[in-house]
């Protein structure tokens, strides 16, 4: 059943995307992004991910979505008929997905639990982790203790993309003195 | 939008509930899905319904910008001052056993707490104040 | 037949990445970029995620008795990638406002032209 869900998910998620690169109106496309986040999300949950589907949801649904409407009031939200043929961009990705689908003919089938990625760190957490942290979200206990170094760094990343955003629009706008000319 | 009185009233409704929720997850993460990065953007939430529906200034008056970015640096401070807490008790950065005297699995209760709540103050302030500065600028036309 | 049916999310994740990336590299309207960049990451969330789900496994939340739990760490690094992806994002929107401002387009081909005119008419006044 849950097998099922997978395939119908993930059939979705690429028709959305498609979907996605045909539209020329830009707040449809925003939409639908927020369509593909959502997806994304249940599909998440079928593969015991909960945590990052909650995460997915709020953030790709929600907020990305938010900020993405607002850009596109600034920008307007026409795309143009493009002029250039588009062989070479066709061809960078066909190879590019070609030498991808090579590699993953190596990778692992899926849901094993033989598979390489399970025995090594993991299994010390979650055997562990009852007598260490004693939290019953092995997520969070990761999250917050053993990877808390990783996290602090998630955290300041986040911290300087605020500041990076306000840098750029938080101040009162100058016509005519922003225009500088880049220096070649 | 601001005039729509559907909108005004189940916003008015739903912005408690969803401040509460994201309480909800963010203390209730140690035991189901969630934490500090999807409570913070819960709450951030709530706020931009509100702002949506009520306008940017009326927003700006419940929650000042210089709160949010405030919020933004206090959120990395707490994280990396629970590090420094626990070097200052003579253990190594961010190891959260020495939080609590002679209690290893209290104390680190008590640093993912600290460290999850840096972590929804940071979260929070940033995408308030990144939702702020593109919301507040206004268009060439 | 096996190897294609274990395989079908990595297909379907190669699939949705190329598709992210054609976005990003054919079209000229930033914003649009920026989704295609979206549907790029998220391509990669799911690949992460597939790798750490166990068949029969259930979510790393511990519960009494014995359980098959799928890897938490994959979730771990995919939670906070989620919310960097997000500030990334609105730096690249910020950007994209400021261009918008001094060009008064974000079409990259028309940023091209005006940069070229511009180009000529300083070399035109040598």
């Amino acid at each position: 059943m849950t097998e099922f869900v997978d395939v119908a998910l993930l059939a979705l998620l690429a028709v959305t995307g498609l979907a996605l690169l045909k539209l020329r109106n830009l707040f449809a496309v925003v939409i639908l992004s927020g369509i593909y986040s959502l997806l994304s999300a249940g599909l998440f949950v079928t593969m015991d991910a909960p945590d990052v589907a909650f995460t997915e949801s709020a953030v790709g649904l929600g907020v990305s979505t938010v900020l993405m409407l607002g850009a596109l009031a600034l920008v307007g939200h026409e795309e143009k008929k493009p002029t250039r043929p588009r062989v070479l961009p066709l061809a960078v990705v066909i190879l590019t997905g070609a030498i991808l689908l090579y590699g993953m003919a190596d990778v692992p089938p899926f849901g094993d639990p033989n598979n390489p990625i399970h025995q090594h760190v993991t299994p010390r957490y979650l055997e562990e982790m009852p007598e260490e942290i004693e939290v019953p979200n092995v997520v969070s206990a990761v999250l917050a203790s053993y990877r808390s170094y990783d996290t602090m760094g998630e955290t300041t990343v986040i911290f300087a993309a605020g500041v990076g955003v306000l840098l750029l629009l938080a101040g009162r706008r100058r016509r005519g003195q922003d225009e500088e000319e880049p220096g070649e | 939008m601001t005039y729509n009185i559907i909108l005004r009233i189940a916003t008015k409704v739903l912005c408690p509930f969803i401040l509460i929720f994201a309480l909800y997850v963010q203390f209730h993460g140690d035991y189901g899905p969630g934490g500090g990065f999807q409570a913070g953007v819960i709450l951030a939430a709530a706020f931009v319904l509100y702002a949506l529906v009520y306008g940017l200034e009326n927003c700006r008056r419940v929650l000042p910008p210089q709160v949010v970015y405030a919020c933004m640096a206090l959120g990395v401070l707490i994280y990396a001052g629970t590090g420094v807490v626990s070097v200052l008790l003579g253990a190594d950065f961010l190891d959260y056993n020495v939080l609590a005297h002679g209690d290893p699995i209290h104390g680190q209760h008590r640093g993912i707490f600290w460290v999850e709540l840096g972590v929804i103050t940071t979260v929070f302030g940033t995408m308030v104040s990144i939702f702020y500065a593109i919301a507040g600028r206004k268009g060439l036309n | 037949m096996e190897f294609l049916v274990g395989h079908y999310n990595y297909w379907v994740v190669v699939f949705l990445m190329m598709l992210g990336f054609y976005v990003v590299i054919s079209r000229t309207h930033m914003v649009k970029v920026l989704v295609g960049l979206s549907v790029f990451q998220t391509s990669v969330f799911i690949f992460y995620i597939s790798l750490g789900k166990i068949r029969g496994g259930t979510a790393p939340i511990l519960i009494d008795g014995p359980a098959v739990y799928s890897n938490p760490l994959t979730s771990v690094l995919i939670l906070t990638a989620i919310v960097v992806s997000i500030a990334t994002t609105a730096l690249g929107l910020a950007l994209v406002v400021r261009i918008n401002e001094a060009y008064g387009t974000v079409d990259e081909e028309e940023i091209d032209a005006i940069e070229r005119a511009d180009e000529a008419a300083v070399l035109e006044a040598r």
